[in-house]
């Protein structure tokens, strides 16, 4: 481990937190505007150019607010769950690679904290994982029915979800024959998986915004029936850091998903133009943000009984079949065995 | 949830993204009203200038909300602010509780005041939430003299306009 390295590390960590926090703000402000335009409305467009000074405007008024910890509240965990809620989002992108390896300064640099990782499929999923502990907390902490609820049924609807986000991670996983995320970018130099895996990626679509808790599936929150579910209580700062983590995992499921199904940074010309990669990436991020956001101007919110209903009866035996498929697939057409 | 019906939706949502949107950037463009809209008051003048409001208290009494205060003065030929024998000294409406419902309107026999299309009536104290005659009186008409007139004497002897078609 020399001191170049380090510095690299923590250059390429700088750069992650700055795509999440900097995408989080900016992200807020693309759903407003796309919302508004959905909406034939105009949207916000009064601080700065374009309003794009609204996040600013936003993350100034939340921070002068008051950081209010209800009376009933366990005060630990109250202040905990936030902070668990947002660095699973924060940390996620760290197997995600953003570009092929470059030889700069005559080193060779990977583009990616730790992209080389060989079960870097299985980190996603395991980090992805955590935030549902600090709903579940933010739920119980408050020492409120409302905010209780919201963290029981996004304990349910996680889990739920959860098997079938791990399910449609085998398509990729198995076409690769690797958990590394690496060699699964490799394996989509010729075809993109979304095109071998269609029902893969529907799946990991579907579970994925279940698992951020948006709209449709944003039943955890549901402003209409428990006012705003887990983060009822919470104010200022603390509140700013729940949307962080939503918006952020969006952004980092949206990463996964164009790594895993969408080539990742492959692109033509990419091999010869090594900054064209982060480039592609971005581009299939913003994709894949923009299906979220239009999913949730489009459609309702499910109800509770049919979410459950639509991830255990539909979601995850279509995902068993598609393992299944794909599996078989491998071993007869692949000669795999 | 059928998926065609999904998409079907998705496919509306996408096409209303072109459309031009249906909002106003208030400050700057301003939606026009209706002609018949009812806003801040204003007490009419005729064309050479003479206020149309005899001080009457009509609309005082019409009013639902109590609103309006009236104080009327005798007009004379040296000092005329209004045909007829009395003027509104005094004219003030309040509008936190003005209730726009126009009977006042109704009620003026001279038609001197009406219910205009403005709207923009904040304001960030009761006292600023009187209108007192100055800010409801419009402007005098060109070729028309500002009040108090001196007139010849006995010209101005009916305090009611002549009308044509009364309703």
């Amino acid at each position: 481990m020399t001191p170049a390295l380090l510095l690299e590390w923590a250059i390429e960590s700088i750069i992650i937190i700055l795509i999440i926090l900097g995408g989080f703000a900016y992200l807020t402000l693309l759903e407003r505007r796309t919302l508004a335009r959905i909406q034939v409305r105009i949207g916000p467009n009064r601080a700065g150019p374009w309003g794009l000074l609204q996040p600013v405007a936003d993350g100034i008024k939340l921070i002068f607010k008051e950081e209010l910890i209800p009376e009933r509240a366990d005060r630990l965990l109250f202040i905990l769950a936030p902070v668990i809620t947002v660095v699973p989002a924060l940390i996620l992108l760290a197997v995600i690679p953003w570009g092929p390896t470059v030889t700069l300064f005559g080193r060779e640099i990977t583009m990616g904290l730790a992209s080389n990782v060989n079960v870097g499929v299985l980190y996603i999923m395991a980090v992805a994982s955590i935030a549902v502990y600090g709903i579940v907390i933010a739920g119980w902490a408050s020492g409120n029915k409302y905010a209780l609820m919201g963290g029981i049924r996004s304990t349910a609807q996680m889990i739920s979800y959860e098997l079938t986000l791990g399910l449609a991670f085998i398509g990729p996983i198995l076409l690769a024959q690797s958990m590394s995320i690496d060699a699964i970018i490799e394996g989509q130099r010729s075809l993109w998986y979304i095109v071998l895996q269609p029902v893969g990626f529907l799946l990991f679509l579907l579970a994925s915004i279940a698992e951020v808790n948006r709209a449709p599936f944003d039943m955890p929150e549901a402003e209409q029936e428990l006012t705003a579910g887990y983060h009822v209580e919470y104010s200022g700062m603390k509140f700013a850091l729940f949307f962080m983590a939503e918006y952020g995992k969006m952004i980092a499921v949206s990463f996964v998903a164009a790594t895993l199904f969408l080539g990742g940074y492959l692109g033509p010309f990419v091999d010869r133009l090594w900054w064209l990669g982060p480039i592609y990436l971005l581009i299939k991020v913003v994709v894949l943000l923009f299906v979220m956001i239009w999913l949730r101007a489009t459609l309702p919110r499910f109800r509770y009984d049919r979410l459950m209903a639509f991830g255990w009866k539909i979601m995850l035996p279509l995902a068993l079949v598609n393992v299944m498929v794909t599996g078989a697939a491998m071993v007869l057409v692949g000669g795999w065995a | 949830m059928n998926p065609l019906e999904v998409l079907r939706g998705l496919w509306t949502t996408f096409k209303s993204m072109f459309e031009p949107p249906v909002t106003y950037q208030y400050p700057e463009v301003k939606r026009p009203v209706r002609p018949r809209f009812k806003g801040r008051h204003e007490l009419k003048r005729y064309e050479n200038g003479l206020e149309k409001c005899i001080g009457c208290a009509l609309c005082a009494a019409a009013c639902p909300a109590d609103a309006i205060f009236v104080e009327a003065s005798e007009n004379t030929d040296e000092a005329r602010y209004s045909p007829g024998e009395r003027y509104a000294s005094t004219y003030e409406i309040n509008m936190l509780r003005c209730i726009f419902c126009g009977y006042c309107q109704d009620a003026c026999p001279t038609g001197a005041i009406v219910l205009e299309h403005h709207y923009e009536l904040s304001f960030t104290s009761r006292r600023e939430a009187i209108y007192t005659k100055d800010l409801l009186l419009v402007p005098v008409p060109p070729g028309g003299k500002p009040t108090p007139q001196k007139v010849p004497a006995g010209s101005y002897e009916r305090a009611i306009p002549d009308m044509k078609d009364p309703a």
